[in-house]
């Protein structure tokens, strides 16, 4: 496969497009690698494009329980920022959101990166001062912020309830660089770069269990027979604690659903992502029209990939207390994925305990926009069995040891993450 | 999802506050070590179908419930109170 160009469209165009050919190599599973990756979304693949283009030679497979891309990669909202208050996941959501501006040109791929901002209000003093403090650091990290307030929203958005009786908006924290991509695109890219390295993507090929002699993990056990491994990477969304229960493993992840949202297609009118800050609700609107949104996690431990009607009603009223014209819209349908909700909230790239495994979990809200981020620190970890600077913070002892990365203030509990 | 209290018949989801998987009712002694507490606070078996877990009856009767739930098709297997006696007679 060759890559894509200017040139290659038009002359692609004039013979009928009849030249493309399939993105990914539909791979057998061989007897032996050097690193198996359990999990085809977009932690999985990005981690494979990682270590094969930074160790050639090596002998890469994606094992994917089905087709690629079928989790959460394809069940987000889509949006990418850095705009955390607490430095380690400041750093490393940078890191991440600096990977994303050279993702088209590091992997040849049209994936609609658009940094068309993203804006969160507040609604109170309090609020106003911890949006200052937030933005304070966030600038002080290298990062971008910018403090709006209402007199400089009310021009840009007429379409928010500025007046609300409970919650009046009086100004935002502006974070310029974040936007949305196309989620699919993101898993067609990876795909497509890492076959072409030679990593065996093998879709249909569920893991039923792990070899382990002596404290290393030597083979996983798949519904495509025995498949030998120096190094076992778990990139399972949602799954991170039923893949590690088969290596005898106890983990501080809860899973948990998060319903998204989208509507009816309309005409442009919001440019941005924007976030309602007196509540859990956020927005923005597809290339296509169409209102893309989510909330509150439904709050109990599920694996159903669907949620419930309550939480269905508790983000549109959200939704309707910050922009009342959204009562005109039909909702389209909506949907849910399982996450990995860790006890503070933040992931876990580690190694794990059983030699020869690693883990790239426990992602909550924050796995979509982490995804080239992550990709890049697991594949260094898995090489060289020390955690890059990005995610030193992101042990899975941290817990034991007291230091946990709890951005939500919540404490323990997966489900107010 | 209705959770059928064992008093008080079906009642909707809205009515509860989840609290988490029932193992948090076996706190450990406060004399057991740091270990045991980061165990019992942090560490969950996270199990795909039958799940014991705390709903609090909030905007109900108060009452604590263990729920054995299925955690993929949301089923609900079987209901008890948290503390094991009948509601009239909790203080």
């Amino acid at each position: 496969m060759t890559g894509f160009s200017a040139f290659r469209i038009f002359a692609e165009a004039l013979r009928g497009n009849r030249g493309w050919t399939p993105h990914w190599r539909k791979a057998d599973p061989a007897a032996h690698y050097d690193v198996v990756i359990i999990g085809g979304g977009g932690h999985g693949l990005s981690t494979a494009w990682h270590l094969a283009s930074q160790n050639r030679g090596l002998r890469i497979a994606v094992l994917e329980k089905g087709p690629i891309g079928l989790g959460n990669t394809g069940r987000n909202t889509t949006v990418i920022r850095a705009n955390y208050l607490l430095p380690s996941n400041q750093r490393f959501y940078e890191y991440s959101l600096r990977k994303w501006e050279s993702f088209e040109q590091d992997l040849n791929y049209n994936a609609m990166v658009s940094q068309r901002g993203v804006l969160n209000l507040w609604h109170s003093d309090g609020q106003r001062d911890a949006h200052i403090r937030r933005g304070n650091t966030i600038r002080l990290s290298g990062g971008d912020a910018e403090l709006l307030d209402a007199a400089a929203l009310r021009d840009r958005y007429k379409f928010l309830d500025f007046d609300n009786a409970r919650f009046p908006i009086k100004g935002g924290l502006w974070h310029g660089r974040g936007g949305t991509v196309r989620h699919d695109a993101v898993v067609w890219a990876y795909a497509r770069a890492a076959s072409e390295l030679g990593v065996d993507i093998v879709e249909n090929c569920e893991v039923t269990g792990f070899e382990i002699e002596a404290g290393r993990c030597r083979a996983v056990q798949t519904t495509r027979g025995r498949i030998a491994a120096d190094k076992t990477a778990i990139c399972v969304a949602g799954s991170s604690g039923r893949l590690a229960a088969m290596a005898g493993l106890r983990l501080p992840i809860e899973s948990h659903v998060l319903q998204a949202f989208v509507s009816e297609g309309l005409k442009p009118f919001i440019d941005d992502v924007i976030g309602f800050g007196a509540g859990h609700f956020y927005i923005s609107q597809s290339d296509k029209g169409g209102l893309v949104f989510g909330g509150d996690l439904d709050g109990y431990n599920s694996y159903a990939q669907r949620g419930n009607l309550p939480m269905v009603r508790h983000v549109c009223a959200g939704a309707m207390a910050l922009m009342p014209a959204i009562g005109r819209a039909r909702l389209l349908r909506s949907w849910g994925g399982i996450m990995d909700m860790t006890m503070d909230g933040s992931p876990i790239i580690d190694r794990l305990p059983v030699e020869g495994m690693f883990l790239n979990g426990g992602w909550c809200y924050g796995g979509f926009k982490s995804i080239p981020g992550a990709g890049d620190c697991f594949a260094r970890l898995i090489v060289s069995g020390e955690p890059r600077p990005e995610i030193a913070a992101f042990r899975l002892d941290r817990f034991h040891r007291g230091h946990l990365i709890d951005e939500a203030g919540a404490g323990p509990w997966p489900n107010l993450h | 999802m209705r959770i059928p209290h064992p008093d008080l018949g079906l009642r909707d989801i809205e009515e509860f506050t989840y609290l988490g998987d029932a193992c948090l009712c076996e706190r450990p002694q406060t004399s057991a070590d740091h270990g045991n507490f980061c165990d019992y606070l942090y560490l969950r078996d996270n199990p795909a179908g039958a799940h014991r877990e705390l709903w609090f009856h909030e905007y109900g009767d108060q009452s604590w419930l263990i729920v054995t739930r299925d955690t993929c098709t949301h089923e609900i297997l079987a209901v008890e109170y948290a503390d094991a006696r009948p509601a009239g007679r909790r203080a």
